[in-house]
């Protein structure tokens, strides 16, 4: 029965209703009877979860058929706020489940973990999303870690605080001498609030919000946002912003792909990497500031087009750093080839299994480094991808030095993706004068509300943003998943057996994003 | 790799001259350090970045100042790895419920005389994500603040004014 049913024809055969006003891909409500047929499908078949999130009544989940590129979101009314768990199929459901328990009060029944996850007592009330939000717990226990027995064992706390400049997180080790014999995240440190803040917001505010969901990768949650309500609104960008929104997509991948390569062998010892590239991402973002006038090219994608246009001397610009690039690029690559020291703290260290990247459906670096080559530039795809020319790079060792090599092939391969958008980028640029209007259309809200999804590629992987638009044009519900939720977990697996002094190396490996993660 | 580091070494620095300290900043100082401080901390600073609700922006660009081209440790300004070891705090985000106790423990483990600047425009006023049941907001609602660095986020030559100006300030002169 593996991959012979069709997701569709499931989701028909069990009742499914069909929604309409719901693009680009069918949302079916499910009956409790249905949802718990899917359950039983879930457990033999591959098909990808891609997201699972509540609202006060209701819960929702994204589901693909790798194979044929089928997505279906599919969804319960839960009037008791109780719904029967996908984690015991799914494990990635399992973060996704507790954070709607937190945020909306829903229970997942027969779940395998029903600890709470973003709420840490610190928020002064209780399911703060639902209809009726609880008042706090009146003594709130410490956080139950997963208990790990065995004889010379002992734990070593680590955050949120971290040594380096980076995002808070807990991570508690417990280890055998220098070998972690397991590893427990704690998230939710940086938990903003952002679903509840784009409630009741006019488009416009809630795209700003988007735009610093994850600041690394604002252009591509921006973008994610904008498709998403685009496809609600059913609404056609001009091309011209489509080719630009590509453009800085790309830029954005090239300068975190570089900061990473660098970050990676610094925390192999190997500083001189870092020196180099973060002399080259500064050239990015320069390039990406002078184009665009934000070096991270925040809040630039915006819903019905791009609000910066390139300035007239934009595409020179931009081959001029591509020819900067490849000339200074590949000799640093042979460089990290060819050094022994370095090579041997990549290599084999850190190993995903390609089993369990499909498992947790973990997509980026991640999980093309481990065999599992899905691009959402390729698959579903969206424009101007299918009209450039561009290879999905995939290994399968699974290790640092292939989440490295990745990020290396998929440098060159945006930079190419920049060179052939700055050659052929469509429609006519704005002038000094600013005589041509921008890429942008206006928004008009529909006749009562509209939902929408859209996937797309950030330089971490896939990113799900499903947005529901009300009739007076505001943000009804937005949920945006980052490609976090499905890396952290791995990064768990991926440190067993390793010993500490290699953490930091496997997680920069991943460089899953906190703040995506948290909202 | 011998042929990069000498062509490194031939071919002149690619550090870019400092930015003058920022005037703003310089006013919002003046008067805030006291002479003993100076005295003790001459012309080196070092530096606890908290990341207590950002979006990571902020700290990306602050990542770029130790970079070759903005290079911060030129000034006697550097990152530390724990806040016992710092004389300034370098906040960011709008201070989140969940990270509240961990910056207010950060700040009691930093020994006197210490001081804290707020970095981006969440710290300075708790930007998009005031009024959440999730945010305190600014970060002077929970440690008293010397110095604002506005920006989403900052640029890295704003960032190095900034803290220029907690520099010339805190200096013996």
């Amino acid at each position: 029965m593996y991959g012979e049913q069709p997701l569709f024809g499931l989701l028909n055969r069990i009742g499914g209703a069909p929604v309409a006003d719901h693009g680009p891909w069918p949302r079916y409500r499910m009956t409790r009877d249905g949802w718990l047929q899917l359950i039983a499908e879930l457990e033999g078949s591959a098909w990808s979860l891609l997201g699972l999130w509540g609202e006060p009544k209701e819960v929702y989940a994204a589901l693909r058929e790798d194979m044929s590129g089928d997505i279906a979101v599919v969804s319960l009314d839960c009037p008791q706020g109780r719904y029967p768990s996908l984690s015991p199929v799914r494990p990635s459901a399992n973060r996704l489940e507790r954070a709607a328990h937190d945020l909306y009060g829903l229970t997942a029944e027969r779940t395998t973990d029903p600890r709470p996850w973003l709420d840490h007592d610190a928020w002064g009330v209780r399911r703060p999303l639902s209809d009726r939000p609880g008042a706090p717990s009146p003594n709130p226990g410490p956080y139950t870690f997963l208990s790990v027995e065995g004889e010379g064992l002992h734990q070593i706390p680590v955050g949120p605080v971290h040594a380096g400049i980076i995002e808070p997180g807990h991570f508690r080790f417990t280890a055998n001498g220098e070998t972690v014999v397991r590893l427990e995240e704690r998230l939710g440190y940086v938990h903003r609030g952002v679903e509840g803040l784009m409630r009741g917001k006019p488009i416009a505010e809630a795209a700003r919000l988007a735009a610093r969901i994850s600041g690394d990768s604002t252009v591509a949650h921006s973008l994610a946002f904008a498709r998403a309500v685009e496809a609600a609104l059913d609404v056609r960008v001009p091309p011209r912003a489509v080719w630009l929104r590509a453009l800085m997509a790309e830029l954005e991948r090239v300068a975190n792909h570089l900061g990473d390569i660098g970050a990676i062998c610094n925390d192999a010892a190997f500083a001189f990497m870092l020196a180099e590239m973060s002399q080259l991402r500064e050239a990015v973002l320069r390039a990406a500031d002078l184009c665009f006038g934000h070096r991270l090219m925040m809040d630039r994608v915006v819903p019905g087009g791009v609000a910066a246009d390139l300035p007239e001397r934009g595409p020179a610009l931009l081959l001029d750093l591509c020819a900067e690039l490849r000339r200074r690029f590949p000799p640093l690559v042979t460089i990290y080839d060819g050094k022994a020291s370095l090579q041997d703290r990549t290599v084999g260290t850190g190993v995903v299994a390609t089993g369990l990247v499909s498992r947790f459906g973990a997509g980026g670096p991640v999980g093309r480094a481990s065999g599992r080559g899905l691009d959402a530039r390729r698959n579903p795809g969206y424009a101007p991808y299918d009209d450039l020319e561009f290879e999905v790079p995939v290994l399968t060792e699974g290790d640092v030095n292939a989440r490295v090599w990745i990020r290396i092939r998929e440098v060159e391969q945006s930079i190419a993706l920049i060179e052939q958008i700055a050659k052929r980028m469509p429609g006519l640029p704005r002038g000094l004068d600013g005589t041509t209007p921008l890429p942008l259309v206006p928004l008009a809200a529909g006749q009562g509300a509209r939902e929408g999804m859209s996937l797309v590629e950030s330089f971490r992987g896939e990113i799900l943003t499903w947005v529901r638009i009300e009739a007076d044009g505001t943000v009804g519900r937005c949920h945006p998943r980052d490609p976090s939720w499905f890396q952290w977990p791995l990064l768990e697996a991926a440190i067993e057996g390793n010993i500490v002094a290699d953490f930091p190396l496997c997680n920069k490996s991943f460089n899953c994003s906190y703040a995506g993660h948290d909202l | 790799m011998f042929k990069h580091i000498l062509k490194s070494l031939t071919g002149g620095p690619v550090t870019e001259a400092g930015p003058a300290p920022a005037d703003p900043a310089l006013a919002e100082l003046a008067g805030k350090l006291e002479k003993a401080a100076k005295a003790r901390l001459g012309r080196s600073l070092s530096i606890r970045e908290v990341d207590a609700g950002s979006c990571n922006g902020c700290e990306l660009e602050i990542h770029a100042l130790n970079n070759p081209i903005y290079d911060l440790e030129r000034f006697g300004i550097r990152f530390v790895a724990s806040p016992r070891h710092a004389d300034v705090l370098l906040v960011t985000g709008p201070v989140t419920r969940n990270m509240r106790e961990a910056l207010v423990r950060s700040w009691d483990a930093t020994p006197d005389p210490k001081w804290v600047v707020a970095c981006g425009d969440c710290a300075v006023d708790g930007g998009l994500f005031r009024g959440g049941y999730a945010c305190i907001g600014p970060v002077n609602e929970v440690l008293p603040v010397d110095l604002h660095i506005p920006g989403c986020p900052p640029r890295p030559a704003e960032l190095l004014a900034g803290l220029l100006a907690l520099l010339e300030t805190s200096d013996t002169r």
